[in-house]
Order: C-alpha cells, then sequence, then structure tokens
C-alpha cells in the first residue's frame, strides 16, 4: 500500500516536449513509472519516449484515462499549466516548477479548494512510492520500499533522510516533498491524513523548515488526529531574522514567528521527537518499528 | 525585491495616492536647491533599506539652508547600519494630527491577500500586531474577485478611523491593493499615512516590496532593480552568479545545493560546535563551471577558515560537482583554505572518480563531513 500513487497510476506530462519535461519523464519511465500522454500546446500529434502529446490535457485524460499530471512548464506558463489540470478533474497534480509567482499560486489556491484535487508542489521534488511510480524528479536509487511515510518541504533534505533510513533497510511507502514556497497546494497535514489512513505506514518522518506556521499547525493536528508515530526535523535552526533562506517560504519574520525554536517545541509538545542530525531522525524512526 | 522609498512613493503617487512634495539629491547644494523649491520646513531622509533610519540618524526634519547643509552634509556619506548613503530624499514637511497605516501583503497561511488598517500608525506595525492585535483592522481579499469596496470601507470602519476620514482612508486602501496586486506586490505599506489639520491623508513613507519570481512580467520596477541592491560586496556577487546566498558572522564555509540541505549543513556546523560563514545554495543542476563560481566565492570571503562543500545530487550530477571543484582547486599552487566534500545522490561514483583527492578532503557522511570542517576551522582559529 501507499498514498496518492502507486502501479495504477496513469500519468500526464505537461512539457514533455522541453529540456527538463522529457528528461525527467524519460527518467520517470525508466523508474516504471505509467506515463501514458503529454501535452504541450502546439505539439499535438507528436511522440516522446513513445508517449503519444496532445494540445491540451483535456484532450490527454480523455483520450489516455490519465488520473495524475506531472507540470514542468516554466514558471511564466506554469499557474495556467495547474489551473489547465485543475479543469479536468484529474486526482493528483505534482508541479515540479520553482518560480511561480505568489499571486499566480493565491488564485491557483482558490480554484483547488473547489476541487477533489490534490496538488503536490509548486517548486517540489514530486512524490514517490518506491518500487511503483514516482512523479518528479526525485533518484529513484535512494529510496526502497518499506513502511515509512515521509513528508518534506524541501527536495535534498528529503533525500538526506531517505539516505539515512534505507541505508539501515528502513524503506518508504510513500516520500512526499510538498515544496518550499510560501503557498502549496498538499500541506504536512493533508500527508499527514493521508499517511494516518494507510494500513502499511507504520512510522512517518516529518522534515519542515524555518518560516510560515504550517508545522505548528501539523503539531496541532498530530496531537489530535495522529496515531501512528511521527519524527520530525526542522532546518534552518541557525538562520538570522529577515533573511532568505534559499526557498520563497523560508524566512523568519522580523517578529520572530516561524522560527525553528516555536517549530521544534510545537512538535516535541505534540509527542513528535525531533532530531538534530538526520541521523537522529532515521534513530527515532528505527525505534518506533 | 524592495524599492527605495522615493522609487515606491513615484509608483504611489503615479496611481494617484497623495504624496508629500519630494526631490531625490546626491549633494548638499543638490539637497538646498530642491529645498528652496519646496520650501521650508523639509524633512532630509537617507534612501537606504534598512527599518529604524530616524533613530539611527538617517532622517533630520530641518527649517532653513544652514540646518539642511549641516543635516546633508552629516547624512551624505554616513553609513547606516551597514548601508552607505549616497542618496537623500528631500521632502516638504506635512504638519500632522494623526499617524496611520495601511498595508496588503500575502498571508501565505491563508493563502490569500489580506488588507489591513490601524489607527496606530508611526511605529513599528509588527509590535502594534504582537501587543494589540485588536488595534489592526484586517480583510482577508479572495483573489478571485479582488478586494470589493465594502471590503476596504468595513477595514476602515474596524479600524475606528474618525468618520470624516473614512471616505480618503478607504480610497487610499482601495488603491494600494490595485497597485499590489497590478504590480505584484508581496508587501506594500504605507506607515504612517499623515493625517493634516484640515483633514487630508498623505502618505509620508511609502513600501514596496514586489515578488522577485513575478519581475519578468513588471519590467518597468525591475528596471529599478540595479538601484536597490544589497550593500555588501559578497551579497552583490551572488547576485551577480544568481546564487542564493546570505553572509553570515562565523568561519565555516558552506556550499550544498537545495535550500532546504544547505540550512541544514548550516545547523550541523553549529551543533558540532562551528560557526557558519555563509549560506550558499548552487541550486539544481549546477555545471562544472557555477560549481568552480561557488568556491571562488566563499574563498573571498576572508572570515573563512575551512569550507564544507555538501551535495546530494537529484537533478545536480556528482561528476560535473567533481570537475567543478578540480577547476576551481587546480589553479591556486597552494588551496587556501581547507575544503571538505561529502558528495552522494546522482553519479557520486563518477564523482569520485573524477576528484582530486590530493586537494579535498573526501568525507562519506553529511554528519563526518561537517565535523571535519568544523575542526579545520578551529586549528586555523588556535
Amino acid at each position: 500500500m501507499s498514498v496518492l500513487v502507486d502501479d495504477d497510476t496513469r500519468v500526464v506530462v505537461q512539457g514533455i516536449t522541453g529540456g527538463e519535461g522529457k528528461f525527467h519523464a524519460g527518467q520517470m519511465i525508466e523508474y516504471g513509472t505509467n506515463v501514458v500522454a503529454g501535452a504541450v500546446p502546439g505539439k499535438g500529434g507528436q511522440e516522446v519516449h513513445g508517449v503519444p502529446v496532445y494540445d491540451t490535457v483535456n484532450e490527454a485524460v480523455e483520450e489516455e484515462d490519465a488520473d495524475a499530471s506531472v507540470v514542468f512548464v516554466p514558471p511564466a506558463f506554469a499557474g495556467d499549466a495547474m489551473f489547465e489540470a485543475l479543469d479536468t478533474d484529474l486526482d493528483l497534480v505534482v508541479a515540479i516548477t520553482e518560480g511561480v509567482p505568489t499571486q499566480d499560486m493565491a488564485r491557483v489556491n482558490r480554484r483547488l479548494g473547489e476541487t477533489d484535487t490534490y496538488l503536490i508542489g509548486p517548486n517540489c521534488p514530486g512524490l514517490i512510492t518506491p518500487g511503483e511510480a514516482k512523479l518528479g524528479i526525485l533518484p529513484g536509487n535512494i529510496f526502497a520500499s518499506g513502511d515509512v511515510g515521509l513528508v518534506s518541504r524541501s527536495g535534498t533534505l528529503t533525500y538526506q533522510v531517505v539516505d539515512n533510513l534505507t541505508k539501515r533497510g528502513i524503506g518508504q511507502t510513500t516520500a512526499i516533498g510538498i515544496g518550499g514556497d510560501p503557498i502549496i497546494g498538499t500541506s504536512f497535514i493533508d500527508a499527514l491524513e493521508l499517511f494516518e489512513n494507510d494500513p502499511d505506514t507504520k512510522a512517518i518522518a516529518m522534515c519542515g523548515e524555518i518560516g510560515g506556521e504550517d508545522e505548528e499547525e501539523a503539531a496541532a493536528y498530530i496531537d489530535e488526529h495522529v496515531d501512528t508515530p511521527v519524527a520530525g526535523f526542522i532546518a534552518g535552526r541557525t538562520a538570522p531574522p529577515g533573511k532568505r533562506m534559499g526557498h520563497a517560504g523560508a524566512i523568519v519574520s522580523g517578529s520572530g514567528t516561524g522560527t525553528a525554536e516555536s517549530k521544534i517545541n510545537a512538535l516535541n509538545d505534540a509527542g513528535v521527537p525531533v532530531g538534530d542530525t538526520p541521523e537522529e531522525v532515521a534513530d527515532h524512526i528505527e525505534s518506533f518499528l | 525585491m524592495k524599492l527605495h522609498e522615493y522609487q515606491a512613493k513615484q509608483v504611489f503617487a503615479d496611481a494617484g495616492i497623495p504624496t508629500p512634495a519630494s526631490q531625490l539629491a546626491s549633494d548638499v547644494d543638490g539637497v538646498v536647491a530642491a529645498a528652496e523649491e519646496i520650501g521650508y520646513p523639509v524633512a532630509i531622509k537617507a534612501q537606504v533599506q534598512v527599518g529604524g533610519r530616524g533613530k539611527a540618524g538617517g532622517i533630520k526634519l530641518v527649517d532653513d539652508e544652514a540646518e539642511a547643509r549641516e543635516a546633508a552634509d552629516a547624512i551624505l556619506g554616513m553609513d547606516l547600519k551597514g548601508y552607505h548613503v549616497d542618496r537623500v530624499l528631500v521632502e516638504e514637511a506635512v504638519d500632522f494630527t494623526n499617524e496611520l497605516y495601511v498595508g496588503v501583503t500575502m498571508d501565505r497561511g491563508a493563502g490569500k491577500p489580506v488588507a489591513m488598517v490601524s489607527t496606530k500608525g508611526g511605529v513599528d506595525i509588527e509590535a502594534v500586531a504582537e501587543e494589540t492585535p485588536e488595534a489592526i483592522a484586517s480583510e482577508h481579499i479572495d483573489p478571485a474577485f479582488g478586494m470589493h469596496p465594502y471590503q476596504a470601507r468595513k477595514a476602515v470602519y474596524d479600524a475606528g478611523v474618525d468618520r470624516e476620514l473614512a471616505r480618503d482612508v478607504s480610497s487610499v486602501l482601495t488603491t494600494l491593493y490595485q497597485l499590489w496586486d497590478d504590480r505584484d506586490g508581496s508587501d506594500a505599506e504605507i506607515n504612517p499615512l499623515m493625517v493634516t489639520s484640515d483633514d487630508e491623508v498623505i502618505a509620508a513613507d511609502a513600501v514596496m516590496n514586489i515578488d522577485e519570481d513575478a519581475l519578468f512580467r513588471q519590467p518597468e520596477l525591475s528596471a529599478m532593480e540595479e538601484e536597490a541592491a544589497s550593500g555588501d560586496e559578497l551579497e552583490q556577487k551572488a547576485d551577480e552568479y544568481s546564487f542564493d546566498y546570505v553572509r553570515l558572522e562565523g568561519n565555516v564555509g558552506i556550499i550544498g545545493n537545495g535550500a532546504g540541505l544547505v540550512m541544514t549543513t548550516l545547523d550541523l556546523v553549529d551543533h558540532y560546535g562551528g560557526e557558519p560563514a555563509n549560506f550558499l545554495d548552487v541550486g539544481g543542476g549546477a555545471k562544472a563551471a557555477r560549481i568552480a563560481n561557488a568556491l571562488d566565492m566563499v574563498f573571498s570571503d576572508e572570515n573563512v577558515d575551512s569550507v564544507v562543500f555538501n551535495i546530494f545530487g537529484g537533478i545536480t550530477r556528482g561528476d560535473e560537482v567533481a570537475k567543478g571543484i578540480n577547476e576551481a582547486l587546480e589553479q591556486f599552487d597552494e588551496i587556501p583554505k581547507p575544503v571538505v566534500v561529502r558528495l552522494a545522490g546522482t553519479n557520486w561514483e563518477e564523482g569520485m572518480e573524477i576528484l582530486n583527492e590530493d586537494l579535498v578532503t573526501v568525507e562519506q557522511t553529511l554528519e563526518d563531513a561537517v565535523q571535519r570542517a568544523v575542526e579545520y576551522a578551529d586549528e586555523v582559529k588556535a
């Protein structure tokens, strides 16, 4: 079992003829993902990696019965691409694109609220159910199938923690990179709910970072609704206030909200141990299994 | 991207928000000429992007030419919290009876814009938000519709603004929201919005920050960017290379890929008793030349005593990273600062084959690499 994606997920890649889209569509197919179509305006009728390309997402979904999309569309057009995907009743949309204007995401987020679709990202590595399917740019070879659900705001930090787990023989049900932007689709809480309801997920690793209050809200949610044991990690303990640490969302504001300390305290109060190092997160997870 | 006060005021004035008469000047005679034209008294305001300019001596009110010369001489060329002042705004002094606050920002938790009004203007609004949150009236805006006129009125009435002023303040808030929306603002603020003795409102300060990710569709604003660049030389260099870079106080230089992992590397340096010198994210898919530039940047920070290079490749390839490290180091007869490298993920084996291990120290895990770099930095200090 897993959450959101598995062997049966039928994927359309938006932007499959572009450099990134083409390369990663190939990588996804190689991993075993069921990529059934591409969608690029003006490129309908072509094939990429043997996959048919359509002019619209709607056509791709109707012709190939897709139920998920991955967006590799440049930032200026990514908001529009997400609207297009949301208008076709897909179950899942994964937006990899980095640098989507925040106001575009506010509008997408508004539309998302009217649908039953899960949107992952933007500015995220995507998600993977090891051995079954990956939707995004995660390096498949570091993951292994197993019992741990992982949710993270950061791509490479996800890889680091997964590596610490896999090297001890601890595999994953599904790993989800939800993205580091100020406005994202699927939140920690959404992911925690999915893992809590997945009978095969025996433990959850949650990797947050400074900025915003998503981790604090997740801690409150865990306290109320999550029985599966959770271990946490928070990046940015040493970040000075007022400086944006790479991710648009990773900034401690002048008034002190969004600090690592506040997040770690909130998680600890909810009974979630927070590792000082990725290795310690793996220690906690191992102790749960 | 932050606009300077004079730039933001121009944008606000063009949109119809009342602003005091003002002129930009870069020397003492220019200040005096501007003041004569505007008419005394005037405020002389340093154009640097730091908070608390007034307290730090960057804003002075003057009544005549002698005072103007003295103030201009003191402010021009001064160092204000690390920023060199090379321009001042000479501005008509407003005779005010009251100070309000109006602002628009993105509430990331709600995923929606929020418009705010307060009668406690003229002071740090974040402090007001913390101490007396009820003094700020706020309205969330549905981004599909924009701000309804009633929302502007409601915020103004909820804040307790005098009834005689309500129409004018609502109008300023409506215009401010429209600007924020049209110009891809991240924050737009007027603090204070001054109320004059004859019940006019006027924007005495102006803050307009633009979403960096939207600059591609704001050509007029992005053209202003160069003038608004950071004061730190290394941070400017990072802008040129388009690295995400933040300079810190310590002596362990840090280079990595991906914001979360680089932050984690900083945290581990601290955890193992060292002090991070910087945050430097080379981003995804960096090629050899970019890696070499990153090393060059960190080497040029004189505070740095050792460097930890931590790459976990997803779309970044280990072989490119190794090539870049070799390229950067092979130009030196003697390596200026010890470099510890940890490569993992995509093509890390290929990278290890390419990497010239005579020039660097290799560690297998993140924890070991950080500890080694901290040790090196301690040795240099000792």
